[in-house]
């Protein structure tokens, strides 16, 4: 990937902005104060209504605020023209918006021209960029939107919004319009850009799930624009301030843990491992001191074959009796909430773990998943973008 | 007006007592040996429709543009050149001829009246059927208001405007008919002057639609070399 230097993300802080339509008896956004500290995403939530939104299109003046101050850096949005302003502020709306008369090229050239860069500049950015969201720049070039699916179109959105790399991205329900097997895919690729980019991002939703998966921290906002909870996902699930917030995230909030943590960041059991020959003796002892009690049969790479089983153990050697195969097996980098979801789909209660090379790494348990719930230092738990890498 | 044709010595001599012309049927060797007089007319007529639908666009897509961005422009303005459409043309005809005098310049402002219409309505109501989405994306990457429209807007509005230019030019080419109430001559003066003699009517009368098809394929031509991503399909 490479590329040119990205500029350094900046700070975003909210300082009791408020919006205030005339005629309307509550204002859209009440008194929002949160700070976005530089290379974070932070996601605005909530039901319809509740001003998300509009807090979000307050940074670029898309709408103007009634009261209260947005810092950019340390400078007032209130003090920038604001087309000058939005052309450094990266934006992804919902339909993506790209310009269906304009080539692919051309869309993701739309504010390098604005700012009247040379032309070899620009079509080497909009090149670099195609490559970075993982679109053959020869291929797509030319094209018009409408040839793109919609993963695709929703990549030139990104790119676009990447062009001039700002130091703030607003994303609009950016992955709304696409259907769930590609949103959870361009997530992933999102997450994976943004461990890279570090930019400081605002990021409007109304599903907690995806607010949990993407947010550094998560704005909880509920109806009259007011902020509910302003924290990091697992905070929120843990400790959810009120009776809204616990409603909000659901009743399911332990579960939705399971989402934050990957099994590579817990403690595993470790298993007694042997192969075929070892002495069933050594095996005896292993088990001793391993977590669990059946030994684990590997190959010469390491990898799991199966559960022994005890006429495995009757002779002086190992002998290949298995009680089963070593199913499921669980990868490394597999969120608990999936890794929980095969041992439950095998009807087990324990299977090996390994790494991106299929050796083992040791055993997940459900007795180690429910320990990890019950962790209660939200400290421990990585931010997503670390998950996404 | 003249009569019919088999009043009409000249003609009857000129054509040496031709059994069809005096039938008063539909003459092709009549038509081939004649057909140098429709030359000038029908001439006279390209000009009467192309310059007023040219003119009027202009207009039109002024005052649409204007009224787009003054939106309480657009009521009045619709009125106004509902009003122009409705006044009949012989009538339009006479009423400017104390102002413009007889000749070219009456017919063409007459005809580029009728344009208004057709054309201002089709501005607006292209501009007003650009997606939200697309005028939102562009405020938020930094366009300004002016960019907008002519980068956005107006081309995304392209095919709607020139759905109405086509359809002014192919109604223009019927009202230049008139043109030569006001002495403009074109191919509505050939029409009358021999209007009971079938040959010169379906002569006149085709060249007329030849040319509002021409002009029709013409515009058509244009617009889809300027938009180019309308044919883009996934594929």
């Amino acid at each position: 990937m490479g590329g040119p230097a990205h500029s350094s993300a900046e700070t975003l802080t909210f300082r009791d902005a408020t919006k205030h339509y005339p005629g309307s008896p509550t204002p859209a956004v009440d008194g929002l104060s949160l700070e976005v500290p530089a290379g974070e995403i932070c996601v605005l939530v909530g039901p319809s209504g509740c001003g998300k939104t509009t807090a979000m299109r307050m940074v670029n003046r898309m709408i103007d605020i009634t009261s209260g101050d947005i810092l950019l850096g340390d400078r007032s949005v209130k003090d920038r023209k604001p087309a000058e302003l939005r052309r450094e502020i990266g934006y992804v709306i919902q339909q993506i918006g790209l310009f269906p008369h304009r080539t692919i090229a051309d869309n993701v050239a739309t504010v390098p021209k604005l700012l009247g860069w040379d032309k070899k500049r620009i079509t080497s950015r909009v090149d670099e960029l195609l490559e970075l969201v993982g679109l053959a720049p020869h291929e797509m070039r030319s094209r018009f939107p409408a040839q793109l699916s919609g993963g695709q179109r929703q990549r030139v959105g990104v790119a676009r919004a990447l062009a001039v790399d700002p130091s703030v991205m607003l994303m609009d329900e950016p992955f709304g319009a696409i259907d769930p097997i590609n949103r959870e895919r361009l997530q992933n690729e999102f997450l994976r850009l943004q461990a890279e980019l570090r930019k400081t991002i605002v990021f409007v939703t109304h599903d907690i799930d995806e607010a949990i998966k993407m947010g550094d921290r998560i704005a909880i906002m509920q109806e009259g624009g007011r902020l509910a909870q302003y924290a990091p996902p697992a905070e929120l699930l843990m400790s959810p301030a009120s009776e809204f917030v616990e409603d909000f995230v659901g009743a399911d909030r332990a579960l939705k843990r399971l989402a934050l943590q990957r099994v590579r960041d817990i403690d595993l059991w470790t298993a007694p491992t042997c192969r075929v020959g070892d002495s069933t003796d050594e095996v005896r002892r292993r088990i001793a001191d391993a977590d669990i009690d059946i030994p684990l049969l590997v190959d010469e790479h390491g990898h799991p074959i199966g559960w022994l089983s005890e006429r495995g153990l009757t002779g002086e050697r190992v002998r290949e009796e298995l009680r089963s195969r070593a199913e499921p097996t669980v990868d490394l980098d597999d969120i608990l909430r999936d890794a929980l979801s095969d041992l439950l789909a095998a009807d087990t209660l324990y299977g090996p773990v390994v790494d991106a090379q299929g050796r083992l790494a040791g055993v997940l348990s459900m007795q180690v998943i429910s320990s990890a719930l019950t962790i209660t230092d939200p400290g421990n738990v990585p931010a997503p973008a670390d998950l996404a890498s | 007006m003249i009569g019919p044709p088999l009043a009409q010595d000249g003609f009857l001599r000129e054509r040496g007592g031709d059994s069809c012309v005096a039938d008063n049927g539909f003459c092709p060797q009549w038509i081939a040996d004649n057909f140098d007089r429709y030359v000038d007319p029908f001439f006279e007529h390209v000009y009467l429709t192309v310059v007023p639908v040219a003119i009027g666009f202009l207009i039109a897509l002024a005052m649409g543009l204007l009224a787009h961005r003054r939106r309480a422009l657009i009521g009045p303005l619709n009125g106004f050149t509902t009003a122009l459409y409705t006044i009949p043309s012989p009538a339009m005809l006479l009423l400017l001829l104390p102002v413009t005098g007889r000749g070219n310049t009456t017919a063409l402002v007459a005809l580029t009246a009728y344009t208004q219409v057709i054309i201002f309505r089709n501005v607006i109501n292209g501009l007003s059927n650009v997606p939200a989405e697309m005028v939102d994306a562009a405020a938020g990457m930094g366009m300004t208001g002016r960019q907008r429209l002519f980068r956005v807007e107006v081309p995304l509005a392209l095919p709607e405007i020139l759905a109405g230019v086509r359809i002014a030019a192919a109604t223009t080419v019927g009202l230049a008919a008139f043109a030569y109430l006001a002495g403009a001559g074109g191919l509505g003066a050939q029409i009358d002057a021999q209007i009971t003699f079938k040959s010169n009517v379906v002569v006149a009368g085709g060249l007329a639609t030849l040319l509002a098809a021409a002009l029709d394929l013409g515009v058509l031509g244009v617009q889809r070399a300027l938009t180019p991503w309308r044919r883009a399909a996934v594929g």
